[in-house]
């Protein structure tokens, strides 16, 4: 076995193995691993980073959507105050052109009734006058005498508030 | 390889020089062996280097392979020794991307695999061991003698058990060196007698050759599992230093 006869070789492999190890070695400690350690930890910060940035988004994202809705909440308030205003106001000016309108019709029915009955009571007296004088014709045609307008006036007086 | 006409399934595991050097009275020629754990150093250098230069974000399949695996040692790492082990991770990382590649490119038809030298896997258990040792030490003073008997045991029971855990404990560099080195020889020794086989059977060399296929794939495991206990070991051995069992 040369591994056991070759004994003259055996100095030569372990100078190498000593040599070519520490040249590894050097190679690891100086260039590869801390390369491989600074990417690896780049890589772990970036995606923490990007973690926390979409969760700040989100955040943020939430705080717009919720002024929206409060905006939103605002404008149905204030378009519905602003409704019952506005009805509110129609409301009472209809109530107030109604009181209005039914005053001037109260005034206006107070007038006609105050013409109607000025022209009754005088129609009433001009009906007595007639009466009066229609009386003293039939009784003058009739009777061939002439009554009293006294006795007339008393006689068309009692016939009307007999009628009425 | 053939030679003179019968296989010889140990010519694999034989050293080569390729370019003789010579340091005082030590031959430190630069051998076959040499040239794969430079090899093995090339090709870790270029897998982790190579692939992280774009330093992309969301990383390619060559930068996904480096990331998996500077995390799984580190991984590891931190479950069997804490925290306190991360000063040691470039050395454990090192350790498991040299035996993981020299494993895997022994793996490929006439290349040399260096792991398969118990000099070589000895030399780096023993490397672990002292260093281990010394970071016992170093941390806990002579309390680190303390591995050595379990606390809360019976007094009594010190003279049965103090000499069993130094035992285990010394035997620590053996048994770590020679699980490797023996896996990767007995890995490539059947692959080559197998494959003598395919060639002595001729026609009907397709039974051995289906059966060295599955075996091949075996060794990848194999190659990758040795990796991993290897570096598991070397972590627990940190973990019984920092912390004492």
């Amino acid at each position: 076995m040369p591994q056991f006869e070759q004994i003259d070789t055996f100095v030569g492999q372990i100078f190498w193995l000593i040599v070519t190890f520490g040249v590894l070695y050097f190679l690891m400690a100086k260039v590869a691993l801390p390369r491989l350690a600074s990417i690896l930890e780049e890589r772990e910060n970036r995606v923490s980073g990007d973690l926390e940035k979409a969760e700040r988004l989100k955040q943020e994202a939430e705080e717009v959507l919720a002024d929206y809705q409060k905006a939103i909440a605002d404008a149905r308030a204030s378009a519905v105050a602003a409704l019952k205003e506005s009805a509110d106001e129609i409301a009472a000016t209809s109530a107030k052109r109604q009181a209005e309108f039914d005053t001037q019709l109260s005034e206006k029915v107070q007038i006609a009734e105050d013409k109607i009955n000025a022209a009754r009571s005088e129609a009433m007296g001009h009906i007595k006058d007639v009466a009066k004088d229609v009386a003293a014709a039939a009784t003058s045609k009739l009777l061939g005498t002439d009554v009293t307008d006294a006795k007339l006036s008393k006689a068309v007086d009692e016939a009307l508030g007999e009628q009425n | 390889m053939a030679s003179g006409g019968s296989i010889d399934p140990m010519h694999q595991f034989e050293v080569t020089t390729l370019l003789p050097i010579q340091l005082g009275n030590y031959d430190i020629s630069f051998t076959n062996s040499a040239l794969f754990m430079s090899l093995s150093v090339l090709l870790v250098t270029i897998f982790l280097v190579g692939s992280t230069r774009g330093r992309a974000l969301v990383p390619g399949r060559w930068q996904s392979m480096a990331e998996m695996s500077y995390e799984m040692v580190a991984n590891l790492l931190r479950d069997n020794v804490g925290s306190a082990g991360r000063q040691y991770f470039p050395f454990v990382f090192t350790l498991f991307m040299f035996i993981l590649f020299g494993n895997v490119i022994g793996l490929v038809p006439g290349t040399f695999t260096f792991t398969s030298h118990i000099v070589v896997t000895f030399a780096m258990a023993i490397i672990i061991f002292l260093a281990v040792t010394v970071i016992g030490f170093a941390r806990h003073g002579a309390g680190f003698l303390r591995l050595f008997f379990p606390h809360g045991a019976p007094l009594w029971t010190a003279v049965i058990l103090i000499p069993i855990e130094l035992v285990s404990y010394l035997s620590r560099p053996i048994s770590l060196s020679v699980r490797l080195f023996a896996n990767m020889v007995v890995g490539h020794v059947l692959l080559k007698v197998i494959a003598g086989f395919v060639i002595m059977l001729g026609v009907f060399g397709f039974i051995p050759l289906g059966v060295l296929v599955g075996i091949t794939a075996l060794e990848f495991l194999v190659a990758a599992l040795q990796a991993y206990v290897f570096t598991i070991l070397t972590c627990i051995y940190l973990h019984d230093a920092i912390h004492l069992h």
